[in-house]
């Protein structure tokens, strides 16, 4: 393994089969009244986060504690970074404390790069702008793994904003990895510019009928519409974007019973997807938050634990 | 196309180990017969115990020891499996290892006699870790250690209850157990 994550890229798929195998572990660690496992005693993590994060943050920093390293939270609200320091002296300043590793979530696309070449701690991508988020993508395969019993020939499909989610560019990359057929959807606006000969390159399919895809469908992954990073209008309104590309109560009745429905969170109800989809009994919503605290625990261990 | 198993992914060990043998099949076989005896006599039966393995090759030593008790006392001892790697005190000395699977008995390890089973004893490093993860796992009324060869040079102050077989070795010397549960051949051999 390398020694930052930056990007699905930066893992090989034997590198995934390890991570999942101690993610499973670290799963089971999860039941136990005590959770805490001492690998990580000493280390110390800070998790940088410059956008708002719920999910993320809060499981990067369970991930950590459970491994006993000491996990220290700094949002950019309310930091040297909203008085105008630059994200290079931030990070530099913080490195300076003498950490291990930094969790980076921040705006701009390859800023998780940028902070890797500035310190010596192991740099984690928490998201980096319209990029990558790969601790996403392996928490969502590794949940659609266990559901299915493994991915090799299974048809996953996404949808939803595409040109603005790091969930879907990381995710192309690991479902690839892992042997399943993708399938993009997304209305014409929303889907990226070029897109034709990049799916021809990374071997995923595109569709804008989300009806047509969904009967083969073995997994379904709905994205968030992203309204923060939305500059103009990219559907009429959102009853449109719901009606073709919303997961409906109707489409649900499509789905077979066992099809896992993924969300990476959070979700806007209604819009994408629908509050009996969100909650059936195939949802795979609450499984992705708690495979994400085990998904986590293990980058970190094997990021941090072994020899520098 | 997937490779026959043959050509599978080289092993990291020698399939057969060089050197002597100190114990073959029939060997094992009759010191684990003895340590199953000793455990049901120091335990007065087999109430309350349970006997958990050190992957990978305690984990097949102490479901074996359960066979035998099974066959005198006629009880279902429960066996399970205590991964120690995120205990380790030399993790920062090695690239990160990847843990093995812990599975404690549906009974769990509270109040229970705990027998920890390991196929050899050396430094006393894994029992310590062993010992450790216990500890967040439960409060036993007892924990003991069973293991299949002794060869020495303890660096802590730990000692084994139950031993199939004083090895007294060299630090020179390299001590390899194989299963016929994990590996090809089974035996002990000192090289």
């Amino acid at each position: 393994m390398r020694k930052h994550l930056l990007s699905v890229d930066d893992l090989s798929t034997d590198d995934v089969a390890t991570l999942f195998a101690t993610a499973a572990e670290m799963h089971d660690v999860q039941r136990r009244q005590v959770k805490k496992l001492p690998a990580l005693r000493g280390r110390t993590i800070i998790n940088l986060f410059f956008e708002d994060s719920t999910r993320t943050r809060s499981s990067f920093e369970i991930a950590g504690k459970w491994l006993s390293a000491d996990t220290i939270n700094i949002a950019a609200k309310g930091s040297s970074a909203s008085k105008g320091e630059s994200l290079r002296d931030t990070v530099r300043t913080i490195a300076a404390m003498g950490v291990d590793a930094l969790v980076v979530r921040h705006p701009a696309s390859g800023a998780a790069l940028q902070v890797s070449q500035w310190v010596d701690a192991a740099v984690v991508n928490a998201g980096d702008g319209t990029h990558e988020h790969p601790t996403q993508a392996l928490l969502d395969a590794y949940t659609l793994q266990r559901r299915l019993g493994g991915l090799e020939g299974r048809h996953v499909v996404i949808v939803g904003d595409l040109t603005h989610s790091r969930v879907f560019r990381s995710n192309v990359k690991c479902l690839g990895k892992l042997g399943a057929e993708v399938t993009v959807v997304a209305p014409p606006t929303l889907m990226p510019s070029g897109v034709a000969a990049w799916s021809a390159d990374a071997g995923f399919a595109t569709s804008y009928d989300l009806d047509a895809v969904l009967p083969t469908a073995d997994a379904v992954m709905m994205l968030r519409v992203q309204r923060e990073r939305m500059s103009g209008a990219f559907f009429p309104s959102a009853r449109e974007y719901t009606v073709g590309y919303g997961l409906t109560r109707d489409r649900l009745g499509v789905l077979g019973p066992d099809v896992p429905i993924c969300h990476p969170g959070p979700m806007n109800r209604g819009l994408e997807i629908a509050a009996d989809a969100a909650d059936a009994a195939q949802s795979a919503v609450l499984d992705q938050v708690s495979a994400g605290v085990a998904v986590r625990m293990s980058i970190l261990y094997h990021l941090l634990a072994g020899e520098d | 196309m997937s490779a026959p198993p043959t050509e599978a992914a080289e092993p990291a060990e020698p399939a057969v180990p060089e050197g002597r043998v100190v114990l073959d099949t029939g060997d094992i076989a009759r010191a684990l017969t003895r340590i199953a005896h000793e455990i049901l006599e120091r335990n007065k039966g087999a109430g309350d115990l349970v006997l958990l393995g050190i992957p990978s090759r305690g984990v097949p030593l102490a479901r074996r020891i359960a066979e035998r008790i099974q066959d005198v006392e006629g009880v279902a001892v429960p066996v399970g499996a205590l991964d120690i790697t995120m205990y380790r005190d030399d993790l920062r000395r090695h690239p990160a290892r990847s843990p093995q699977p812990t599975e404690v008995p549906p009974g769990g390890v509270d109040g229970k006699t705990v027998v920890l089973v390991d196929d050899v004893l050396y430094s006393g490093r894994t029992v310590r870790a062993a010992l450790d993860a216990m500890n967040d796992l439960g409060r036993p009324d007892v924990v003991r250690l069973a293991v299949l060869v002794d060869r020495g040079h303890r660096e802590l102050p730990i000692r084994a209850d139950h031993v199939g077989k004083n090895l007294p070795s060299a630090r020179t010397e390299r001590v390899m157990v194989r299963l016929a549960d994990t590996d090809d051949v089974e035996g002990v051999w000192i090289e």
